[in-house]
């Protein structure tokens, strides 16, 4: 069942993530809450789902166990502000952030790493 | 360019969307363009316990149910999106988003609500979310048995530091005057807290860290006299401000940068109405942006019909 209320695909366990970064090329993680840090970013993504086909947008619960994997990554070392929000490309990270991100601070992060 | 709508309206909170619901219900073609998430300031409320008719629940319900009857009435919701020019003069308003894309209308509902203020001092955005934060909520618990400072000495900075001392070891309220401007009960509170310490007087220059924030320099302003004091985290509740900065010499706005209305919230621009935070006004609660948004609905359909 997922924990986040969003229009995003959430992702429930770390093999489920690992899969998803191996087989896709451009992928983009939320990991948060329910949280009013949290909440633009999905919106965001919600809004880009649509129009940024090269990449996968996923949410993550902070509070589900197997978010371990986003939390201890060494990306995510010192970070202390929700959510986390990880990009990956063919399987491996290439940007972390912590806190909230607006539009453009997004949109420049996926133009940068994925176009 | 797409059609002439009836009502435009700018922004998604809850004067917006209910804005939204109450043209686009009296059959009015609505568009709400909004530039950050929808639901405004009410998604940043974790939780609504006063709003008449509705148990607690929270702020991204609220607004996402506002938002599911906006859309069920016929309304266009366009969120995320940047305005780079407005014209108002003529009888169909017009504005221009930063991918070039125009919109029309006969009217306009300017309700672009609130934003937290920062202190725009060195290094804040650098430690964002790695030491400074603008919610407790969220993120108190990275900060359990730390030592930490609030800034600001409003409701909201006096209440989250209570808050806060859930979490952490020690928090130190840092306000720029001598005396607090919140509710007595909310400094009461806190002073009676003995893991909230203050000081007064004082104003942050600049976050230090190496890759997380680990100092910050505070000036007394008294004495004129700079120090640097070992912090874990800061969170900042320094109030809000009016999103209004591209609405300048648009419409008129007081020395506060507010929207000025009259009761039925007409601006100076005939067709054009605003509603919500970014309004003159004492109190702002959803249930004031909600009235403001009916009564600027309503205001546009009269126009509308005359």
């Amino acid at each position: 069942m997922n924990m986040l209320q969003t229009a995003l695909e959430e992702i429930g366990t770390k093999s489920e993530l690992e899969k998803i970064i191996n087989e896709s090329e451009n992928v983009m993680v939320c990991c948060g809450r329910m949280g009013p840090m949290c909440i633009p970013v999905y919106d965001v993504m919600e809004e880009l789902q649509d129009e940024r086909e090269n990449v996968k947008f996923y949410t993550m619960a902070f509070d589900n166990p197997e978010a371990e994997i986003i939390k201890n990554a060494p990306e995510c070392r010192g970070f202390m502000g929700l959510p986390f929000t990880m990009y990956y490309k063919n399987g491996k990270a290439v940007k972390a952030t912590s806190s909230i991100q607006n539009f453009d601070q997004i949109t420049g992060i996926l133009d940068e790493h994925f176009n | 360019m797409d059609d002439v709508f009836d009502v435009m309206i700018i922004g998604g909170g809850a004067a917006g969307l209910t804005a939204g619901i109450y043209s686009s219900r009296a059959k009015l073609s609505t568009l709400i363009l909004n530039e950050g998430a929808v639901g405004g300031q009410m998604v940043l409320t974790d939780e609504i316990a006063n709003y008449p008719g509705v148990e607690t629940t929270s702020g991204y319900k609220v607004a996402n149910t506002m938002k599911k009857q906006a859309k069920d009435f016929g309304c266009k919701i366009k969120s995320n999106v940047k305005i780079v020019k407005y014209a108002f003069d003529e009888n169909i308003k017009e504005v221009e988003l930063k991918d070039g894309r125009k919109f029309q209308a006969k009217t306009v509902i300017l309700a672009p609500g609130g934003s937290p203020k920062a202190l725009n001092i060195p290094g804040e955005s650098t430690f964002l979310g790695k030491g400074i934060s603008y919610c407790a909520t969220c993120d108190g618990d990275f900060f359990t048995d730390k030592e930490i400072i609030v800034a600001g000495g409003g409701n909201s900075a006096l209440e989250e530091a209570v808050a806060l001392t859930n979490y952490a070891s020690k928090v130190t309220i840092v306000h720029q005057f001598d005396h607090f401007q919140a509710f007595e009960h909310a400094i009461e509170e806190a002073k009676n807290n003995p893991k909230i310490n203050f000081i007064m007087r004082a104003e942050l220059r600049q976050f230090i860290g190496n890759g997380k924030l680990q100092m910050i320099t505070l000036e007394h302003l008294s004495s004129g006299n700079v120090e640097d004091l070992k912090v874990d985290g800061v969170f900042i509740f320094i109030g809000y401000k009016p999103n209004t900065e591209s609405l300048k010499k648009i419409v008129n706005l007081n020395e506060k940068n507010e929207i000025i209305t009259d009761s039925e919230m007409k601006t100076n621009i005939p067709g054009v109405f605003a509603a919500g935070d970014s309004i003159v006004k004492k109190y702002r609660q959803v249930t004031t942006a909600v009235a403001d948004g009916t009564i600027a609905a309503l205001s546009a359909v009269e126009y509308l019909r005359n």
